[in-house]
């Protein structure tokens, strides 16, 4: 069934780097009549200049139901997902509020749009959670086998659940469920590129994660299709191939700080009372576990493939080369300085023998 | 006047040629005899010598690139974290040192491993600790004619424990569940699998070559889904490396662990006695059984069954022929 694409879209979150990049593609598109930006926060300066065309709800779901009824929205974004708590935004209890609290909000709003046709979510491989049993790649239908110690993939298991809910109650509303790998890009600014680029990365002794990426442009790519195209269903959105951490970590040029399970968590708590690094028991149970997922189902549906994780990451080290130490070059010529070395002193071993030999 | 200067004095010398030293028979999979050697020496040391620097920087040039692609991470691991450089390059060495001079491994019916392919690589366990999955891919990786990578499927406990996790990983192994195992199979891989679990490798020294329950068949039902042959595998030598006499099940309890093995070497001798026992190793891969008519028979249990069944009797009966061939455990 193909349906014109909707002419009126809400997209939430637009205060944010991915809610206000989707709400500026999708309304340079011209398939698309209006994009109405909602977020209970002002946009900050730097993303100002991306939201032009958007026409911005400063309010938020609860108090925006009228709204989102009013302008008759077809299709809504909800992108006001937040995956790391922000002390200068109220810490934890704010992330909480916004992610699940919000989810429900909107998707009550959502229930009561009679025009409504399509619903975007945004979703997390986090919620695969993670288990020593786990399969090494998930698939969409895999279950989690345990409930995740991490903030943010338990507020993720909720809004899938409220999703569940909606899609039980408005039946006729092709709902997409989006869960993207963690997002990196030259430029993005998430919990894992502010790790990846300082000089010492701390990781987890006798440990070393499967990774995977999502570049950002891909992620935009994906979800600007799925609001012109119908794709109903949940997909896994990263990047092909795998990274292990510390083989990241190597190609970052960084180098690795191996601390026992137990100390990193009291490190990370300890950086984040000070303010400094937000490592959470999110990114410990990714470091522990690891986590690929099978994008089969993405690349059939979309007909479109994400770069590869490591294209992705690659991109991510253009952009942050300053503060790495090991680069591949400084690797090479050191290499090229031992051979030479070895070559010499061996040249010279070889000389004297053949002198001494001479002599006797 | 030497005996040299004496040969050259007699006619016809230039003619004369040493006999060809016949090609270095390989006994009982271990290197070559050392041949006799050269005996005219003189004229060919020279080339040997000067070959053997090349040689040596070769070695070193290969060892400081392997060094620097590791360092900079410039190598592939697949979705399941294999990684096939370090696994060839200093995983499989390492093994090799035990499966050819220390066991001694001889290797029957490698040609019953498809060449190509997926397959499901179902053997008997035992050993107190898994040496027998190793050596098993050592023999796999070093017999067969193409040289096929075994993608082993292990316990969640090998998985929790650091380091354990990411050596098993990196060596190609996985959970060992369903969804593992047929993604496994369906990218034609060669996957490794041992029913018994713990119970093969916690078994009394008494118990010694008698299989132990096959579980619930959950390997049966995985080939069943893919349309892969099972290869049944007789292993024999792992149960001697560390007999178990005896099993302290509360000291186990109390470390988490399936079982606390006393060896007669262990834990009297402290870490010594993790050096396992010389013996004689001999490994026979029984001819495939075929699973691609039986796809859709993957969620009956009476097929299931019986196919199990099938394989755990291949299995015995190959065990006990293998014995045959080495009465004394310990035979050179």
């Amino acid at each position: 069934m193909v349906t014109p694409p909707p002419s009126v879209v809400v997209v939430t979150g637009v205060s944010r780097f991915l809610g206000a990049r989707v709400a500026a593609r999708l309304a340079a598109d011209p398939l698309i009549d209006r994009v109405v930006g909602l977020d209970p926060r002002d946009p900050p300066p730097a993303l100002q200049g991306l939201l032009e065309d958007v026409e911005l709800i400063r309010a938020d779901p609860h108090a925006a139901a009228g709204a989102i009824a009013d302008l008759g929205a077809e299709a809504i974004v909800h992108l006001s997902v937040t995956s790391a708590p922000d002390p200068q935004h109220g810490g934890r209890p704010a992330m909480k509020e916004l992610n699940v609290i919000g989810t429900m909000q909107l998707l009550a709003a959502a229930q009561g749009a009679p025009r409504l046709r399509k619903l975007i979510v945004r979703s997390s491989t986090a919620a695969y959670g993670a288990s020593f049993r786990d399969p090494a790649v998930f698939t969409e239908d895999t279950e989690p086998r345990a409930v995740p110690r991490g903030s943010f993939a338990r507020d993720i298991l909720d809004i899938e659940g409220y999703v569940r809910g909606f899609r039980r109650r408005r039946p006729g509303v092709s709902a997409t469920v989006l869960r993207f790998a963690p997002f990196i890009s030259s430029t993005a600014e998430t919990t894992l590129t502010r790790y990846f680029s300082q000089p010492l990365v701390p990781t987890v002794l006798g440990r070393d994660a499967r990774l995977q990426f999502v570049h950002v442009d891909d992620a935009l790519e994906i979800l600007h299709r799925s609001v012109i195209e119908d794709h109903p269903g949940t997909f896994n959105v990263a990047g092909g191939g795998v990274l292990a951490l510390s083989q990241a970590v190597r190609r970052a040029g960084r180098i690795a700080l191996p601390l026992p399970e137990g100390t990193l968590s009291a490190v990370a708590s300890m950086a984040r009372g000070v303010g400094v690094g937000q490592i959470g028991l999110d990114q410990i149970d990714l470091f522990v576990h690891g986590r690929v997922v099978d994008t089969t189902k993405l690349v059939r549906e979309f007909g479109f493939t994400p770069r590869t994780t490591a294209e992705a990451f690659e991109d991510f080290i253009e952009g942050h080369a300053n503060g790495s130490s090991l680069t591949a070059d400084r690797l090479a010529a050191a290499e090229q300085a031992i051979l030479d070395g070895i070559r010499r002193v061996r040249a010279a071993a070889g000389d004297r023998a053949e002198v001494g030999g001479e002599r006797s | 006047m030497s005996q040299d200067e004496f040969r050259d004095m007699l006619p016809g010398h230039a003619d004369f040629k040493l006999p060809e030293p016949a090609a270095p028979a390989r006994v009982n999979g271990r290197r070559p005899i050392p041949e006799i050697p050269q005996l005219n020496g003189q004229t060919e040391e020279e080339p040997a010598e000067r070959d053997s620097i090349d040689v040596w920087d070769q070695r070193v040039a290969r060892g400081l690139a392997f060094l620097r692609r590791r360092l900079a991470g410039t190598y592939e691991v697949d979705d399941f974290g294999f990684d096939r450089e370090l696994t060839e390059g200093v995983f499989h060495p390492l093994l090799r040192v035990l499966y050819q001079d220390w066991f001694r491994t001889e290797v029957f019916g490698i040609e019953n491993v498809p060449d190509t392919g997926g397959g499901l690589v179902v053997g008997n366990h035992s050993g107190t600790f898994a040496l027998d999955a190793l050596m098993l891919s050592v023999a796999l990786r070093d017999r067969h004619p193409f040289r096929r990578h075994l993608r082993l499927l292990g316990a969640d406990l090998v998985f929790r424990v650091p380091f354990l996790s990411e050596l098993a990983r990196k060596s190609g192994a996985t959970v060992a569940c369903n969804p593992d195992a047929e993604r496994l199979m369906d990218q034609g891989q060669l996957v490794g699998v041992f029913p018994e679990g713990f119970k093969g490798i916690g078994k009394r020294f008494s118990d010694r070559y008698k299989l132990q329950r096959f579980g619930r068949g959950g390997f049966v039902s995985a080939a069943l889904r893919t349309g892969t042959p099972i290869v049944p595998v007789a292993i024999v030598g792992a149960e001697e490396i560390y007999p178990i006499l005896a099993d302290v099940k509360p000291l186990a309890r109390l470390l988490g662990l399936p079982y606390f093995p006393i060896t007669p070497t262990f834990p009297w001798l402290g870490p010594l006695g993790l050096v396992p026992l010389p013996s004689k190793w001999l490994i026979k891969f029984c001819p495939p059984i075929p699973t691609a008519h039986l796809t859709d028979h993957a969620d009956d249990p009476m097929v299931v069954y019986n196919l199990a069944d099938q394989v755990r009797e291949t299995i015995q009966a190959s065990l006990h022929e293998l014995l045959e061939k080495r009465p004394d455990p310990f035979a050179v």
